[in-house]
């Protein structure tokens, strides 16, 4: 009746990012550029969404960085466990076509979204530009993935211990001084694609931002989600995850993403107390 | 039938109607008239044999009442519990002009009840005739339309997109009114009649439009899943929920167990809550339940609630605040919500309800201290697949529009419950189920 979702393979791509393959056919069957997952560990769990960041076959990959409580027990699963469910793929579709030429800048884990992007922009005859941003050197994931999936790929971090010394953004003003851009995809923290999407604002340059708000459903039945795009509300889940960066109120966005942080570090104190590595731990006890 | 006392029930989920024992079950059908014409038959959506199987419960046969309860309703453990008798069945027992009427909903409860206890009983089902029928949604509607059509032959494939099967009574429904086991009982017996139930499938996503419609037969019960808000200032504010987050966290989520249970959900300390239907009540009711200093807030006047008496009685009981003929304008907060904005309301003259139509009082402002408000205004239909299917002719609400038979615009599709009439009860979805798997029937029998 249910479906247990296998975990084919895991592993850590940098410090808190991991990478994990699960089986479902029904999500990689349908999952275009642009879409997310939503898993629920299980029967305890709560329901959150994961960007689906490849497909093969039958299986998707998704990337998360240990935040919370979730992620953190997701973490924790090895090849041969299960998820209890996974609902997707979810949201709309990255609107892709032809554009001319493409800039992906993704921040830190946000660059998870990009390959499928980057390949699909490809396909659909763009030249894509790839900037994958983070903090320091060892933060950076996918980097040989993008290099194949664009025609250009470029690193920077904030530090300068690899590639271009500084922001994402301030890459981003580099390649737009140098060449004519068309459209822009920004993808990481909350701050980082408010700032990052003031770059292309003057320009007009047409730019997608994914939203990554508090869900439940993910199906457009509870208004979680909810964010407001040119002043009107939306929900992300089903009318995003991807808007027009020039119309979000990342103010609101950012506000709402805070609203459940005490209970968050509460969560995962309580699963870091009642779980241990030892046999017979049980995180639920 | 008896209420546990509001101050022990409002520390727990339990339900709080016991049910009846058998003798008490059987006094009570003892009052049944047996009418000839018995008109409590009409007040029913689904049909049920009413005078038959209350004849069983007095004769103390019991058995025989469940056989005859579940010819017609696969959900009698779920309707006894949240049909609005009063309306339907009850409403037009002619005991009731005089004395009380027969407590019918009661009666269907403790046959359900009983049932369970002691054995199911599956309805006969006849040998499968190798047609398919998709069924879209496993709420009131997709369990009702999927049990009858697998009962008539065919072979149900019927797609939810949680990962629960139940619809709004698993997510909407509170466990004080409607246990979650007694609706996983009466989804597993559909189940059990050779349903293959998918979930965590949505449709149009998980599954193409074009595989939907590779079927012989489609039914869409979809709901009415798409939570209205009312648009006011600082409604994004953190503390501001719909009904339908709040109540799925705590009734799908079990967010009143956090951090047993993963999700959290905002205990607000003093919570308001607008609206005056059943889910208003159900939502002031959880939130009380969470600890909190409970005010609902409707628009127009007490006579026009219109959640089920029994509701409103419950929640006063359960000592919640009622303001009547005030409306919220504004949420009040910086970072996170710290009160609520209301304005007075006068009636003026009937509006296309035939209600009086509420006007706000100027200068008549006020205000609530709250941390958490919860919009209790109303639902639309799910639009996320009937988006997907544009040949579907839709109504000024989003609504699906269909026949007299449940047929949509679109060939051999289907539509009934909430997703066609827009948010109702949960036995009218039933009902619409029923006669669209009828028709469904007829349809594929003529080609």
């Amino acid at each position: 009746m249910t479906g247990l979702f296998f975990v084919e393979k895991t592993e850590q791509l940098a410090d808190k990012v991991y990478q994990m393959w699960v089986r479902a056919p029904h999500v990689s069957h349908h999952a275009q550029a642009g879409q997310f997952v939503i898993f629920r560990i299980d029967e305890k769990g709560e329901r959150i969404p994961l960007t689906i960041s490849a497909t093969d076959g039958d299986s998707i990959r998704v990337i998360f960085m240990t935040v919370g409580k979730t992620t953190t027990h997701l973490a924790s699963l090895r090849t041969g466990d299960y998820i209890r469910d996974v609902a997707g793929p979810l949201g709309r579709p990255s609107e892709i076509r032809k554009y001319g030429t493409c800039v992906l800048v993704g921040g830190g884990v946000g660059t998870a979204s990009l390959p499928i992007i980057a390949r699909a922009a490809k396909k659909a005859g763009n030249r894509v530009i790839g900037i994958i941003g983070a903090r320091n050197a060892d933060l950076l994931i996918l980097e040989d993935e993008m290099k194949k999936a664009c025609d250009e790929c470029h690193i920077t971090t904030d530090d300068g211990s690899r590639g271009f010394h500084g922001f994402a953004a301030d890459f981003l003003k580099r390649v737009m001084a140098q060449e004519k851009v068309d459209c822009v995809w920004i993808i990481g923290p909350a701050i980082m694609m408010k700032v990052t999407s003031e770059c292309t604002r003057p320009a007009g340059i047409r730019t997608f931002v994914s939203l990554n708000p508090v869900m439940v459903d993910g199906t457009g039945m509870c208004g979680s989600c909810r964010v407001l795009i040119n002043g009107v509300t939306k929900f992300a889940c089903v009318d995003g995850p991807e808007f027009d960066a020039h119309q979000v109120d990342f103010n609101s966005l950012m506000q709402r993403l805070r609203m459940y942080q005490p209970e968050e570090k509460e969560s995962l104190e309580h699963y870091q107390a009642h779980s241990c590595t030892c046999k017979g731990g049980d995180p639920h006890a | 039938m008896h209420d546990r006392p509001a101050d022990q029930r409002i520390h727990d989920f339990n339900e709080v109607v016991t049910g009846l024992t058998a003798g008490e079950a059987r006094t009570e059908a003892e009052r049944c008239l047996q009418c000839k014409k018995p008109q409590c038959v009409s007040g029913c959506p689904v049909n049920i044999d009413i005078p038959s199987f209350i004849r069983e419960i007095a004769a103390g046969n019991f058995k025989k009442a469940a056989v005859i309860i579940k010819e017609q309703n696969m959900l009698p453990a779920i309707c006894g519990r949240v049909c609005p008798q009063e309306v339907q069945c009850e409403g037009a027992c002619i005991l009731g002009n005089k004395d009380i009427p027969v407590a019918i909903g009661t009666l269907e409860r403790f046959i359900a009840d009983w049932e369970r206890e002691n054995g199911a009983v599956i309805p006969q089902k006849k040998p499968s005739n190798g047609r398919r029928v998709a069924v879209v949604g496993a709420g009131p509607a997709g369990l009702t339309a999927s049990a009858e059509l697998a009962r008539m032959g065919y072979q149900v494939t019927l797609f939810e997109s949680l990962h629960e099967a139940g619809g709004v009574l698993m997510y909407g429904i509170p466990s004080f009114r409607l246990p979650k086991e007694i609706v996983k009982a009466e989804t597993d017996a559909v189940v059990s009649l050779g349903v293959e139930l998918r979930l965590n499938h949505l449709v149009g996503r998980s599954i193409t439009t074009r595989e939907l419609l590779s079927y012989d037969a489609v039914f869409l019960g979809t709901g009415a899943g798409l939570p209205y808000f009312m648009n006011l200032p600082g409604e994004n504010l953190p503390g501001v929920y719909s009904a339908n987050e709040f109540l799925t966290r705590v009734n799908l989520m079990h967010a009143d167990r956090f951090p047993l249970y993963d999700t959290p959900v905002k205990r607000g300390s003093r919570v308001v809550v607008a609206g005056g239907g059943n889910v208003a009540m159900d939502a002031a009711r959880v939130a009380r339940r969470l600890g909190g200093k409970v005010t609902l807030v409707y628009r127009r006047r007490e006579e026009d609630l219109p959640a089920r008496k029994a509701e409103t009685v419950h929640a006063k009981e359960e000592g919640i605040e009622f303001i009547m003929c005030a409306n919220p304008v504004r949420i009040i907060g910086d970072q996170v919500m710290t009160g609520v904005e209301c304005v007075k309301m006068e009636m003026c003259a009937p509006d296309a309800s035939g209600r009086p139509e509420p006007a706000p009082v100027e200068g008549s402002h006020f205000t609530i201290d709250a941390d958490v408000f919860i919009a209790a205004i109303g639902q639309g239909p799910n639009p996320l697949l009937i988006s997907e299917l544009p040949e579907l002719t839709r109504g000024k609400r989003g609504n699906v529009l269909v026949d007299e038979e449940f047929k949509t615009s679109m060939r051999k599709v289907y539509a009934g419950g909430d997703v066609a009439t827009g948010a109702a009860t949960v036995i009218l979805a039933m009902g619409a189920a029923k006669q669209a798997a009828r028709a469904i029937d007829t349809m594929l029998r003529k080609e």
